[in-house]
């Protein structure tokens, strides 16, 4: 099934400075793929049906906003698909004249993407996969990652556990392949700041309804058993990408431990609390825009638009391959109440951004944390460096 | 809700301690945090008085007769008006929402107000206290500065990217300029042959042609040992003379100091933590500067180009203004 809704043009609310002829008008498919619903522990985390596509909206309606006084007007359609309709959707939004697409979608779709259109003038914006291997031996080049990578979000965390000195690990796990892999990404993470994994655990995903009447009872009992007699501690760490135990873990473990990772203290791109740098502006917008707050993926798919929207009123084209040539260039940068501007890593198309670590109501922290160097950018302690990169494109 | 805040004994007290008021030169700080603006004597060094404001006070200006101080109290939605003889509140401004940074026509009127949840410019009538307009502008408006010959205001908008130039008797965006990342504030020389904006995230300041719109020159920073990405401008001030200028440079705790003539810098002047606004004492002596993460006004000397002072404010002062004598 594939749906498709058009999103609004240009505000028209001043007249165009530039006359019609020099007009540069882009258009963006924001493709969202539905892999059918999953339901969160907590009924507060149901996402919102327009999750992502919100943000990109809100970002459309920026671009608009300055596009008006360049003459430059940005269109973007909604496309929503089954991850096997994900090329034919695409195809249409292209034929219909999109250069870029921004990508709500998972690994697998996102490379069939990527090389459906590898030899065609269309650029992909990542906006929501987290997976390392697309940063590199998987990488491609005509994908650009706004989203962060699994191995920045790790790190992030495990500078401020560095911070705290919260240097001993309780591992756990689920059993999924995202739950591995960001499992994978937090044992890189310690090796890569010295701490140290002294325990870990598999949390089996045995199926079963996610949320029942009084299933509280069974959970204050359930969890003090599987995490009694771990060796000592100072955090526990939840690689729980698919939202099975994360959040069961707080408050309910057996030694009185903080828990970070997936659940707790988490490492993220947005927090609809976060204010920092300016982002109460955004915050406002949104919420004004949407009547709802704003997610990760909202955040995601509003920079991914505004990377576009840059790129546009820079070179005052809408070609996708000079766009793209100037994201990757030394040139490009982009403003994301981060507290510094962003830019593209060359060597695998990987956007730098710092990393919130929020719990349930606030920011605790921005990584990278001050202290550590780097001899670029210290935004470049966070994930794959270039020396280590396995990406060629 | 505005609280006398000196009890007469404590009333009596200044006055005995501290020269006539009338006759001290007096800088006003907002300090957002704490909801207050803070008065200090610009002689002594010494803090006169804090008085509680509205809430979250940001931008903050004195009116060209003195006889009035506007504060953008931010969360209230509201510009308030003080006589900054007595700091008695007289009455507040419509404002438009969230207002952050204004300016005021070089005649004293209107009030051009920068409101950065809308994306518009409210243009305040300060005499009959009503809205002549609202100007549409680009995304987060924020910086405001006015040409000296008041014909035009200047908008930046953090997120388009832009200076956008307000023609004040018709306002019409006469000219839309591009400029580096989250353009934070605007500044004219005295001459009006120079526009300064500065772009916090671009750690830029674009130097344009007023009469044209034409970018003329960059001005770019560089401490060694302080990350490039610390170095981020937002406030500024230039010499009455267009001989130099002083940009802040947020939480590199830097003000640069730029001969306007080369555009180049001369030199960076240590002051306290993220430092955001400044204002210069009457005769020039003296910079005041805003720092709002050590809770503290530093003064230069600007003359030696030293850091001679620290002031403790209240909690995370934000701007300041100063009355003449």
């Amino acid at each position: 099934m594939i749906r498709v809704t058009a999103l609004i043009a240009a505000l028209m609310l001043l007249p165009l400075v530039a006359a019609a002829k020099d007009a540069i008008i882009l258009k963006t498919a924001v493709l969202k793929i539905d892999n059918g619903p999953v339901l969160p522990l907590s009924r507060l985390d149901l996402p919102a049906e327009n999750d992502g596509f919100a943000g990109a909206a809100v970002g459309l309606a920026d671009n608009n906003t300055t596009g008006r006084f360049l003459g430059q007007t940005f269109e973007a359609t909604e496309v929503t698909a089954k991850p096997e309709d994900a090329i034919k959707a695409a195809e249409v939004a292209v034929a219909d004249g999109a250069g870029v697409i921004v990508a709500l979608a998972p690994e697998a779709t996102l490379l069939a993407l990527a090389d459906h259109f590898a030899d065609q003038n269309t650029i992909i914006l990542n906006a929501t996969a987290r997976d390392d291997a697309l940063r590199n031996a998987s990488c491609r080049a005509n994908v650009l990652h706004v989203a962060p990578s699994r191995a920045m979000l790790a790190d992030g965390l495990a500078q401020y556990m560095v911070w705290k000195k919260w240097t001993e690990w309780m591992l756990i796990h689920g059993s999924h392949p995202a739950d591995q892999l960001k499992a994978d990404a937090y044992r890189r993470a310690a090796k890569k700041f010295g701490l140290k994994i002294v325990e870990e655990r598999n949390f089996e995903d045995t199926g079963g309804a996610r949320r029942t009447d009084s299933g509280h009872v069974l959970v204050q009992r359930q969890i003090p058993k599987f995490t009694n007699r771990a060796d000592d501690h100072d955090v526990v760490v939840a690689a729980d990408e698919t939202g099975v135990f994360g959040d069961y873990l707080t408050y309910r473990t057996t030694d009185p431990r903080p828990v970070v990772g997936d659940a707790g203290l988490v490492a993220r791109t947005w927090h609809p609390s976060f204010e920092g740098w300016g982002a109460t502006q955004i915050q406002r917008r949104f919420e004004k825009a949407k009547q709802r707050r704003m997610t990760d993926n909202d955040y995601q798919a509003w920079l991914a638009m505004r990377v576009i929207g840059e790129a546009v009123s820079r070179t005052k084209s809408a070609d996708p391959s000079v766009l793209k040539d100037f994201i990757l260039s030394n040139d490009f940068e982009v403003a994301g109440f981060k507290g510094q501007a962003l830019s593209f890593r060359p060597w695998n198309n990987q956007l730098r951004q710092g990393i919130l670590l929020a719990d349930g109501k606030l920011v605790v922290t921005v990584s990278p944390q001050e202290e550590f160097l780097h001899q670029k950018t210290r935004l470049d302690t966070l994930g794959f460096d270039e020396p280590e990169t396995e990406c060629a494109f | 809700m505005f609280k006398p805040l000196l009890t007469a004994a404590t009333t009596a007290l200044a006055i005995a301690a501290f020269a006539e008021p009338s006759d001290a030169g007096r800088a006003f700080v907002s300090n957002e945090k704490g909801n207050s603006v803070t008065v200090i004597d610009t002689d002594t060094f010494e803090v006169i008085e804090t008085v509680p404001v509205g809430v979250r006070p940001r931008g903050i200006i004195l009116s060209p007769s003195g006889h009035e101080l506007y504060v953008c109290t931010s969360d209230m939605d509201n510009v308030e008006v003080y006589d900054p003889e007595t700091m008695e509140f007289l009455h507040t401004l419509p404002s438009g929402p969230d207002p952050e940074l204004f300016v005021l026509h070089p005649s004293g009127n209107p009030l051009y107000i920068a409101n950065e949840d809308d994306n518009i410019v409210t243009v305040v009538d300060v005499v009959t206290r009503e809205v002549i307009t609202e100007v549409p502008v680009g995304v987060e408006p924020e910086g405001m500065a006015v040409s000296p010959d008041g014909k035009y205001v200047i908008n930046t908008s953090e997120t388009t990217n832009m200076a956008h130039f307000i023609n004040t008797e018709t306002y019409d965006l006469d000219i839309n300029v591009l400029v580096d990342n989250r353009p934070r504030y605007a500044r004219f020389t005295a001459d009006g042959a120079k526009l300064y904006v500065t772009a916090e995230i671009g750690g830029t300041v674009n130097v344009i042609d007023p009469a044209t719109g034409d970018e003329i020159g960059k001005i770019e920073f560089a401490v060694s040992g302080v990350p490039p990405e610390a170095l981020q401008p937002v406030g500024m001030r230039i010499t009455k003379d267009d001989k130099l200028a002083f940009v802040a440079l947020g939480p590199s705790n830097r003000v640069a100091v730029i001969d306007v003539a080369t555009d180049e810098v001369l030199e960076y002047l240590l002051v306290g933590r993220r430092v955001w606004h400044m204002d210069f004492t009457p005769d020039e002596k003296y910079l005041f500067t805003t720092n709002g993460n050590s809770n503290d006004v530093s003064v230069i000397d600007v003359e030696d180009l030293k850091v001679i002072k620290s002031i403790p404010v209240g909690e995370l002062p934000w701007g300041v203004a100063i009355m003449p004598k």
